[in-house]
């Protein structure tokens, strides 16, 4: 019995000399909700898909619920929930006949109902696979995934073509599982959705992990100095401090009360993100 | 809700699911389902009048002597090509990754596919026993030892082609060449097998190389069923020769199984 869900040491992968993931080290804890940053092919699907018994690796350790995905059994395969970056087929059966029949191959599954009206899909039971829009569709690929009352769930970008108001309900419903105890690996692009969603997040590129921390504290953004604006003598001005209240305070009894114009921020994940993949930072130019 | 799984379940439960399925792509139904019947149409007009008959007794019409090679390359046609080309495109459109990434057994997947096609097969060959004797005037069989021999004929013919065409599906290497590759191919075994030729007309060595696939001996079978015994003697052996038909028919059958198992593949080849 191992104490992490998810273990991997060492992991490689190359597609025809082509290396996607080159030594990548990862644990996630039963319980834990990870999400998986990285630009496109730095190595996430890849490395998903391997864990998931998809693909079969060229070296290194694996463990996922304790047994190796490149062997996986049936008794494995239920105790997993996948949603695929791209997934189709089934087009001609409805959403109430796919739910219902998957809920079959499952020993423990939830009630096809339920996970229905969980991923938004009520209206559209009886429409075909075929005619569901982009954003049905891959709530039909999250109704699918959850279906079997997985202890560990995989979603791999589970949000792209989501409205905003279906991102914040799917983010409500990966929350309500995780409060459950669900163990959940996230890859996305979405920054925001990374933060509400995730304990830590690892950032991915090159094939490898270069950055694994909580959300807050990911590439030292804890540390980082509070950026202080404010407008003075018809002027912007902008300081860095390790200590803003202190230089908010100063400035309250220099302009007598109201600071003009003032906005105290830290940089944000999307900055500290960028900053690691090695795009240059550009938030803090924009604001005016 | 936690009940046990059951592969027999699942597998009806898929059969039941791929027949609703199949049946809803209404286009491919028609073709399907019209192309024997418009074959046999055809021979009807083309050759009407002509007959097919042994040197001594009553000759039969050509509808009637060409009815069971429609009915065994029906049977190819409704197993092995829709099956394989619709594996090739559930590999490539991800219905077998889904499927793959589920505790489904393998084995419910194959037998749901195999009850869909018994259901499609029985439905296309009874439409044109229907179509056949309606406009054709063709009698068919009413002793119930010929129709024995149709059900034997018909189940390992249908299961044969639906393991070999499932085996067949990893083949083409995308969905797009799939029909491509599938139909060619099985073009040329309807000609070689004696499904639109007499088959004694055909050269020994092509009957000698069409003996070796499993169509030739399914239409020998059909032509059994569908044509007065007194027909036996226009075969090459001058026997319907159910033993070897049947021995033959099997052969296939469990060397496409052997197939399948060793080589199929939920996922593109290009993905894993
Ligand atoms: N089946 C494949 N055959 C060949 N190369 C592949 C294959 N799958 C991925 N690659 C390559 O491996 C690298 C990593 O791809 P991967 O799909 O893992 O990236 P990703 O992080 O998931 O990207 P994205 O954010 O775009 O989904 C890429 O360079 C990609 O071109
Ligand atoms: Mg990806």
């Amino acid at each position: 019995m191992t104490t992490s869900a998810i273990r991997v040491r060492g992991l490689r992968k190359a597609y025809a000399g082509v290396t996607a993931v080159s030594g990548l080290d990862l644990d996630v804890a039963h319980g834990e909700v990870f999400a998986l940053l990285g630009p496109n092919g730095a190595g996430k699907t890849t490395t998903v898909e391997i864990l998931e018994g998809y693909r079969r690796r060229d070296a290194g350790e694996v463990s996922v619920l304790g047994a190796d995905p490149a062997r996986p059994d049936a008794g494995w395969r239920a105790r997993i929930g996948i949603v695929l970056q791209s997934s189709g087929g089934h087009d001609e059966l409805t959403v109430q006949e796919l739910v219902h029949h998957f809920a079959g191959y499952y020993p423990g599954a939830r009630d096809p109902d339920d996970v229905i009206a969980a991923v938004g899909l009520d209206e559209k039971r009886a429409t075909r696979a075929r005619h569901l829009s982009g954003g049905q569709r891959r709530r039909l690929d999250v109704a699918l995934g959850i279906l079997g009352n997985p202890e560990l769930l995989f979603l791999d970008e589970p949000t792209t073509g989501f409205d905003p108001e279906a991102r914040r309900e799917f983010w409500a419903l990966i929350t309500s599982l995780a409060d459950g105890g669900t163990t959940i690996v996230l890859t996305t692009h979405y920054l925001d959705e990374a933060e509400q969603l995730a304990g830590r997040v690892g950032v991915i590129a090159g094939g490898r992990i270069v950055a694994l921390d909580t959300p807050d504290r990911l590439g030292g953004r804890d540390h980082d100095l509070a950026v202080v604006r404010w407008s003075e003598d018809g002027r912007q001005r902008t300081e860095r401090t390790a200590e803003p209240t202190a230089l908010v305070a100063q400035l309250a009894g220099r302009l007598g009360g109201e600071v003009p114009g003032l906005i105290v921020s830290r940089a944000t994940l999307e900055d500290v993100y960028l900053r690691l993949i090695g795009q240059p930072e550009q938030t803090l130019e924009v604001v005016s | 809700m936690s009940t046990a799984v059951s592969p027999a379940r699942i597998a009806m439960s898929r059969a039941s699911l791929e027949t609703r399925s199949y049946f809803r792509e209404r286009d491919s139904v028609i073709f399907s389902f019209l192309f024997p019947v418009i074959m046999l149409g055809i021979f009807a007009v083309v050759f009407g009048g002509e007959d097919v008959g042994p040197s001594s007794g009553a000759p039969v019409d050509f509808a009637q002597y060409f009815l069971p090679g429609m009915v065994a390359s029906g049977i190819m046609l409704v197993s092995f090509q829709t099956l394989a080309i619709s594996l090739a495109i559930e590999r490539e459109d991800g219905t077998l990754k889904r499927l793959r990434g589920t505790p489904m057994p393998p084995v419910s997947y194959f037998l749901g596919k195999v009850g869909m096609i018994l259901v499609v097969g029985l439905s296309q060959i009874a439409l044109l026993l229907a179509v056949a004797a309606v406009a054709f005037g063709v009698e068919l069989p009413t002793e119930p030892s010929k129709w024995l021999t149709f059900a034997w004929c018909y189940v390992l013919g249908t299961a044969g082609g639906a393991v070999l065409g499932i085996a067949y599906s990893s083949v083409p290497r995308s969905a797009k060449s799939a029909s491509a590759v599938v139909v060619g191919p099985l073009l040329v075994l309807q000609f070689i097998s004696g499904v639109f030729f007499v088959f004694n007309d055909l050269p020994s060595w092509l009957q000698n190389v069409a003996s070796v696939f499993p169509l030739k001996w399914l239409a020998q079978g059909m032509r059994s069923v569908f044509l007065p015994d007194r027909l036996e003697t226009l075969e090459v052996s001058a026997s319907w020769q159910h033993g070897p038909t049947a021995l033959i028919l099997s052969l296939w059958l469990i060397a496409g199984l052997v197939i399948c198992v060793r080589t199929f593949r939920w996922q593109r080849r290009d993905d894993g």
